[in-house]
């Protein structure tokens, strides 16, 4: 009955979504069509619509109701209640209703907060929002039905991959999913402002809160997926350039572009067609990241979600809303007035070369994880991995910290760098003797994580610098939403670079009682004891780790799953304020001497990769904070006016 | 805008990108590492005996006029325990096969033999994996088809299965 109703709702909410869709066409054939006062009403039915199918289907894993299919084959009795809620979205039809449920409601908030954008634009961005969503109800509808029935009913279920029972599966996936689904608002505001010819700082204004919350959810996601694979896959590596992982790094490397650009459309009024391109290249990469996780065209870690035929469904999807946008971007740019003029040195060059910058990376990112595809489509099998990724984005990252020390010191407009002259100097004295103390400490190191941390300590410092000569308690919340953000992107390449420069590595054979050393740290072997789960057994390892008298304790896992059956490792992480120590146990050594696998890992400063990611989005929530106090002010004084 | 035809780039790259990811859709996968030493002599090698009682293997002892199977294994891998039976009936249909024993230790081959059955003419020991590398595999249990003068035929990953039998007699046959 449930189930019933939830693909009632989905029915119903698509009828909305294409009811929105004609409202606006008929708004661009007569400039004011009859339909159009409904545009907003459907919105919000569609929001609640989606909202009550997801809710529905959570219901469904909640109960472990296994008459129905999909409940039946990723849900199981024994299964403990946070990992049968997340299984709701643990899969692919699940994960899909939650894709159009974020979609579906934020085009219900589009429609009930945007007040300060033109109306005609308003109702033309909620038509596109329709006109998307559409797409994803008849993909729902019609290839991944998540209500389909299984009768008879069978009697226990087949269980969730046991690498996805993780608390980290509760949050990464529906947090990338609200980052790329909010991108798809700037996508909508994008074409909707091409075709009203609004492109311009209100626009801006407007678009801007929803990239920056898009974009908070998609940093937090990427760190998110980032630590789960770190810890739970137990190769003591942080970013693989994993097809998937790339998805998710592209649309956020466009937010970012974009994130940029439109403070410069909305202050300066410049970068007018570049702002919409960056929009629409945005969602697109979240569309061509949600292919790739589901279509499993590019071999991955992510192998559990894939599915060729669905894929054809969502890459036509794709095609159809890149390609519409890009058609409508290519017809109606030359309508957008050139914007306002910028000296090179200024603020806005910076950003231009933050831009340019970023998008060398996301061609670089793209076309590698594109390549093997295109070197199999010449019959050559080849796969492009971290040697490739590394040597070609890390120098344009390095060049894009430059520019982050420099950037953010030059006034709009023109600006001279002499003026700056003694932030340079103390800038390149910082980076110098970042360097310097490096490469004494290391002298192996290596030239990226040399090049890393001094570009971490020299913007750690930078990072604060605009709110210098500031009246602190004036000064409005999004500078030091700014501020945060780039002092977490020191925090974060001080940590990349310290784990890629300092980690030491220990892989060995133990038997109970011996010891194994890593990095100043002793790290005995008391025992291995079998211990057993809600669904799984493991061997457990009993470890003290030892350094300057300091004892603590480990436990690694090596775990073994029934339903389905698989082993994963559990590494047990302790952490110290300096990094964190890492250790995995594996299988006994080969025919049973009593040896256990034991790795163990020093990673200096780990953690701080991390920390950094969310410093990061904690400045964009300050930020956002910031934008919705002073948009939610205005409007209201003005209702009491009028 | 002077150049009007930059506009509709964006679209000509996603059309790549597009035909690209249809293509990808479209093609079925072949997931296997395949030996890039195929059609290729075999590489120089010359392996002690993997446990008592066995001859030691080399290059020089295939390729001597008759085509024979190259079976790489180990007594750790439980693959090479199901295609034990299917590689007596190997033997019993008069191929020749030798064997490489990949990172193992003479007692643990012994026994391998011992509960399995030995079809293997000669079995070498890899215990650092150097040879297997050299003959581009990528696992175990795979087989490699020899031809008369040491040429390497034919792969085949995976263990062998009771349907494979005919094929590699086939193929064996079809080298003289």
């Amino acid at each position: 009955m449930i189930a019933e109703a939830g693909l009632a709702a989905l029915w119903l909410a698509a009828s909305m979504a294409l009811l929105q869709l004609i409202a606006g066409l008929t708004l661009l054939r007569d400039g004011a069509g009859q339909l159009v006062p409904l545009i907003k009403p459907a919105a919000y039915v569609q929001g609640a619509l989606s909202t009550f199918a997801f809710f529905a289907l959570m219901w469904l894993f909640y109960d472990t109701d296994l008459s129905v299919l999909l409940v039946a084959n990723n849900s199981h009795i024994d299964k403990p209640l946070i990992f049968k809620l997340a299984g709701t979205w643990g899969n692919h039809e699940g994960s899909m209703l939650l894709w159009v449920a974020v979609l579906s409601v934020s085009g219900a908030a589009i429609a009930f907060f945007e007040k300060r954008i033109d109306t005609k634009t308003l109702y033309a961005t909620l038509s596109v929002q329709g006109f998307i969503a559409l797409g994803f109800f008849a993909f729902l509808l019609f290839a991944s039905n998540p209500f389909e029935r299984l009768l008879p009913a069978p009697i226990e279920g087949a269980g969730l991959n046991p690498l996805l029972q993780d608390v980290g599966l509760a949050f990464h996936p529906p947090t990338l999913y609200m980052g790329y689904v909010g991108l798809s608002v700037a996508f909508s505001f994008a074409v909707g402002a091409l075709l009203t010819n609004q492109v311009g700082p209100a626009f801006a204004r407007a678009m801007r809160p929803w990239v920056l919350a898009a974009w908070i959810f998609l940093t937090i996601g990427i760190a998110a997926g980032s630590y789960w694979a770190y810890y739970e896959l137990g190769w003591g590596g942080w970013w693989f350039w994993d097809p998937v992982e790339n998805a998710s790094l592209m649309p956020w490397l466009a937010a970012t572009a974009l994130l940029h650009s439109a403070s410069v459309l909305a202050t300066r009024n410049a970068l007018r067609a570049w702002t919409i391109m960056l929009a629409l290249v945005a969602f697109a990469m979240s569309m061509a990241g949600t292919f790739l996780v589901r279509s499993g065209i590019l071999t991955s870690v992510h192998a559990f979600a894939v599915d060729p035929e669905r894929g054809a469904f969502i890459l036509a999807l794709m095609l159809m809303y890149t390609g519409l946008a890009f058609v409508i971007f290519a017809l109606r740019i030359g309508t957008v007035k050139q914007g306002e003029p910028f000296q090179l040195v200024s603020r806005e060059g910076g950003i231009v070369a933050n831009n340019i910058l970023l998008s060398v990376i996301l061609a670089v990112v793209l076309i590698g994880t594109l390549y093997p595809l295109a070197a199999e489509a010449m019959g050559d099998k080849i796969s492009v991995g971290p040697p490739y990724f590394n040597k070609a984005t890390v120098p344009v990252m390095v060049l894009l910290m430059l520019a982050l020390l420099i950037g953010p010191m030059l006034r709009w407009r023109r600006d001279e760098l002499i003026r700056i002259r003694y932030w340079l100097i103390g800038a390149a004295a910082i980076l110098l003797l970042g360097a310097i103390v490096a490469w004494q400490l290391a002298p192996d190191i290596g030239l990226f994580p040399l090049l890393g941390i001094a570009f971490s300590l020299a913007l750690a410092v930078a990072a604060w610098l605009p709110l210098r000569g500031r009246k602190l308690l004036r000064t409005p919340l999004p500078v030091f939403g700014m501020v945060i953000a780039h002092f977490g992107i020191a925090v974060s390449v001080f940590g990349m670079a310290a784990e890629s420069g300092f980690s030491s590595e220990t892989l060995t054979a133990l038997a109970p009682g011996e010891n194994a050393k890593v990095a100043g740290w002793e790290v005995k072997l008391n025992d291995v004891n079998p211990i057993a789960g809600d669904n799984w057994v493991a061997v457990e390892g009993d470890m003290i780790a030892a350094k300057n008298g300091n004892q603590f304790a480990l436990h690694p896992q090596s775990r073994h799953f029934f339903t389905p059956p698989m082993q994963t490792s559990e590494a047990a992480l302790l952490t110290r304020w300096n990094g964190q120590l890492y250790a995995v146990i594996a299988q006994p050594d080969q025919e049973g001497d009593g040896r256990w696998q034991v790795r163990l890992w020093w990673k200096p400063f780990v953690t701080f990769i991390w920390y950094g990611a969310l410093l990061i989005a904690f400045g964009g929530a300050i930020s956002l904070f910031g934008r919705m106090f002073r948009r939610t002010k205005k409007p209201t004084r003005n209702r009491w006016q009028s | 805008m002077k150049r009007p035809w930059l506009l509709w780039a964006p679209l000509a790259v996603t059309a790549c990108i597009g035909g690209l990811a249809a293509y990808g859709l479209v093609v079925p996968k072949d997931e296997q590492v395949r030996s890039a030493m195929i059609g290729q002599k075999l590489p120089e090698f010359a392996l002690p005996p993997a446990t008592q009682g066995v001859l030691p293997l080399s290059n020089t002892d295939m390729g001597d006029g008759k085509p024979r199977l190259l079976n790489i294994f180990a007594s750790w891998c439980i693959p090479c325990k199901a295609e034990a039976p299917h590689l007596e009936a190997l033997k019993a249909a008069g191929v020749e096969i030798d064997g490489i024993a990949i990172r193992d230790r003479p007692e643990d081959v012994a026994a391998f033999l011992d509960e399995f059955g030995n079809p293997y003419r000669r079995i070498g020991s890899d215990s650092e994996m150097a040879v297997q590398l050299k003959l581009g595999s990528s696992g175990v249990p795979e087989t490699y088809v020899i031809g008369a003068d040491g040429t390497i035929l034919f792969q085949h990953i995976g263990d062998i299965r009771a349907e494979h039998v005919p094929m590699l007699i086939e193929k064996l046959k079809s080298t003289t």
